[in-house]
């Protein structure tokens, strides 16, 4: 039993009939409070592992905790409390977004009817549909079904919401819109797991980093102690009589990999800090310019672990 | 706001709540819950358009009889056809039976399909079944009220059938004493309690169709192969039922029992074939009902 994390797994591993080995022996850890950015490209594994957190798909082995309980045992204890996108959003097409929303909260066990009215009309403002939701669902752009989906998932005050590549479909806008909103759950106190397979689209707002590729988590841990410090570099500019002596004064620091050109000279930061250098080149009387210190993107640490960019695994 | 701002705000949280801050109490099933979970299935299949289509044009067959009788009575009746058929014409309320005879072999076998065989197959295709679950409905309480929610469908069904055919019989042809099956004749009011017992009796055989139908739903996430198998089944069924080659398991066909309405409009009503053709039905649904649940509870939700 785990208190501190909301999501918890041990060599979750999911093999199909067909012999395919879907997940290969995950831990998941999701701490609670977190914004977990759960990565991956299309076909890695990300959508069976969360099917299989919520208990709709049986893992082949392994466990998995949710809210500190066991499932697929507890579900009916800790479904509640977790709203789900998973793979897209799915709602009776000829009914209105209200009206899908009514069925769904009747459907729901534990929901109150008395506040039924309230609660689907504020989820519907909240994701901005307000103005839509007597339109038919067959006639919702993707976006506003996206939008519904995730309305449904805020139709009760949820601990956990696990969002299934949420900004599928929308665009820039509403990908923007999608972002600050999952802020504000969190800043609610609200554990979110959202998959993604573009980096740039989740990195902003996520507190911890998972990526998947071809089933198993390559890496996982708090986003900050991901972005590789190590492979900083580090760029001066001066002017181009100062070049060589700027060149002197980086290898004298033992800075590697320098390189220079032009009139600026760039070389991997290592150890060294930056107050050092510009004092070390003022020291030796070379005109600073600029100077600017550059970091991988997580784009580019992500592309590199799983080997590709927007190809499909497999 | 900055990653890094909203990084903070989120991190203090933990701290700030409870070890594990599942309140129970709002999370568990209120009074009422199976019934307004059963209320909003019936919502659905019967507020459906297609299904109200499908209803209405149902009830247009005995209107459709009615007329065509209507028109053709200037010659002699009892055309070789049924005695039920050939007494429309002196006495409208055996529209009611007839009708619902026209109907029995294909049209509400074809109509239990769609509603049972969408059921559960219907959710699963356009995805509705996983954000079901995810609720969390039981397995078995959503299992049983799809059962309702067709059952309902298939009731709405013969109704219609019946309704349309007294209405219409009643003007085309009016009501009178019931001369039965056997030459004796009774009062209209006797005549009306046996044609709701013929009634209800059509709309009990197709329940063991609609078992069938449930657990073909829970196989597959394609409506159409889940209603075309069960049409396939009452066909086959009333071909087995047809080879007398095959006369010992004739009694336990699905469709063996079906004409057995007929019971009901003997001057003695012989409650053991009534009770026979029940009986069949019920162990077809105790069978298949069965199927489904064991099938639905375990299968993985991948749709």
């Amino acid at each position: 039993m785990s208190d501190t994390l909301a999501i918890r797994t041990r060599g979750l591993t999911k093999r199909f009939r067909t012999g395919q080995i879907a997940v290969d022996g995950i831990d998941l850890e999701v701490p609670r409070g977190a914004v977990y950015g759960f990565l991956g490209p299309n076909g890695s594994g990300k959508t069976t592992t969360i099917r299989m957190l919520l208990g709709l798909v049986h893992p082949t082995a392994g466990e998995v905790e949710l809210l500190g309980r066991p499932m697929p045992q507890a579900a009916r204890e800790v479904l509640g409390p977790v709203g789900a996108l998973v793979e897209g959003p799915a709602f009776q097409p000829y009914l209105s977004g209200r009206a899908n929303l009514v069925h769904l909260d009747t459907c729901d066990p534990s929901a109150d009817p008395s506040t039924r009215g309230r609660r689907v009309g504020e989820a519907l403002d909240r994701v901005g549909l307000g103005a839509a939701a007597g339109k038919k669902y067959r006639q919702y752009s993707l976006g506003m079904k996206q939008r519904l989906g995730l309305a449904a998932a805020l139709l009760r005050p949820r601990e956990l919401l696990v969002l299934d590549e949420p900004t599928n479909g929308l665009d820039p806008q509403g990908t923007r819109e999608v972002r600050s909103l999952i802020r504000e759950l969190a800043a609610e106190g609200i554990t979110v797991l959202v998959s993604s397979h573009l980096l740039a689209e989740i990195d902003q707002v996520c507190t911890h980093l998972g990526v998947m590729s071809t089933g198993r988590l390559v890496l996982q841990g708090p986003r900050d102690d991901l972005a590789r410090h190590e492979d900083r570099r580090v760029t001066v500019t001066t002017t181009s009589e100062h070049l060589v002596a700027a060149r002197q004064v980086l290898d004298s620091l033992g800075l590697s990999d320098v390189v220079s050109g032009g009139t600026t000279v760039s070389a991997a930061l290592g150890e060294v800090v930056t107050p050092t250098i510009a004092a070390t080149m003022v020291a030796a009387g070379v005109d600073l310019v600029e100077m600017v210190v550059s970091e991988p993107s997580l784009e580019q640490v992500f592309v590199e672990l799983t080997g590709e960019g927007f190809d499909v695994a497999r | 706001m900055s990653p890094a701002e909203s990084v903070s705000s989120v991190r203090s949280e933990p701290e700030a709540q409870p070890e594990s801050s599942i309140q129970p109490e709002r999370w568990a099933p209120r009074r009422g819950a199976t019934l307004r979970l059963i209320g909003a299935e019936l919502r659905l299949v019967l507020g459906r358009r297609r299904n109200q289509v499908l209803i209405a044009g149902l009830g247009t067959m005995p209107l459709l009889i009615g007329l065509v009788l209507y028109f053709t009575s200037g010659g002699p009746h009892g055309d070789g056809g049924p005695g039920f058929i050939a007494q429309v014409t002196q006495n409208g309320l055996f529209l009611v039976v007839s009708a619902l005879f026209i109907c029995l072999p294909f049209l509400l076998p074809l109509t239990v399909a769609i509603a049972s065989g969408d059921a559960v197959a219907g959710e699963a295709s356009t995805g509705t079944l996983r954000y079901l679950l995810l609720l969390p409905v039981s397995r078995t309480r959503l299992l049983v009220a799809k059962a309702l929610g067709a059952l309902a469908f298939v009731a709405a069904a013969v109704a219609a059938i019946a309704l349309v055919g007294l209405v219409a019989g009643a003007a085309l042809f009016g009501l009178h004493d019931v001369v039965l099956l056997s030459g004796t004749t009774v009062p209209l009011s006797e005549g009306l309690v046996r044609v709701l017992g013929v009634v209800l009796y059509v709309g009990a055989s197709m329940t063991g169709l609609v078992a069938v139908g449930l657990f073909f739903s829970t196989l597959t996430e394609v409506p159409v192969a889940a209603m075309a198998a069960t049409v396939v089944t009452a066909i086959v069924s009333t071909v087995l039922d047809s080879l007398n080659a095959l006369s010992a398991i004739h009694p336990y066909l699905l469709t063996h029992h079906w004409y057995d309405f007929a019971a009901f409009l003997r001057l003695e009503v012989d409650w053991t074939v009534v009770a026979q053709g029940l009986g069949v039905q019920a162990a077809w649904i105790a069978v298949f009902g069965s199927l489904a649940w064991s099938r639905f509870i375990q299968s993985s939700i991948t749709s």
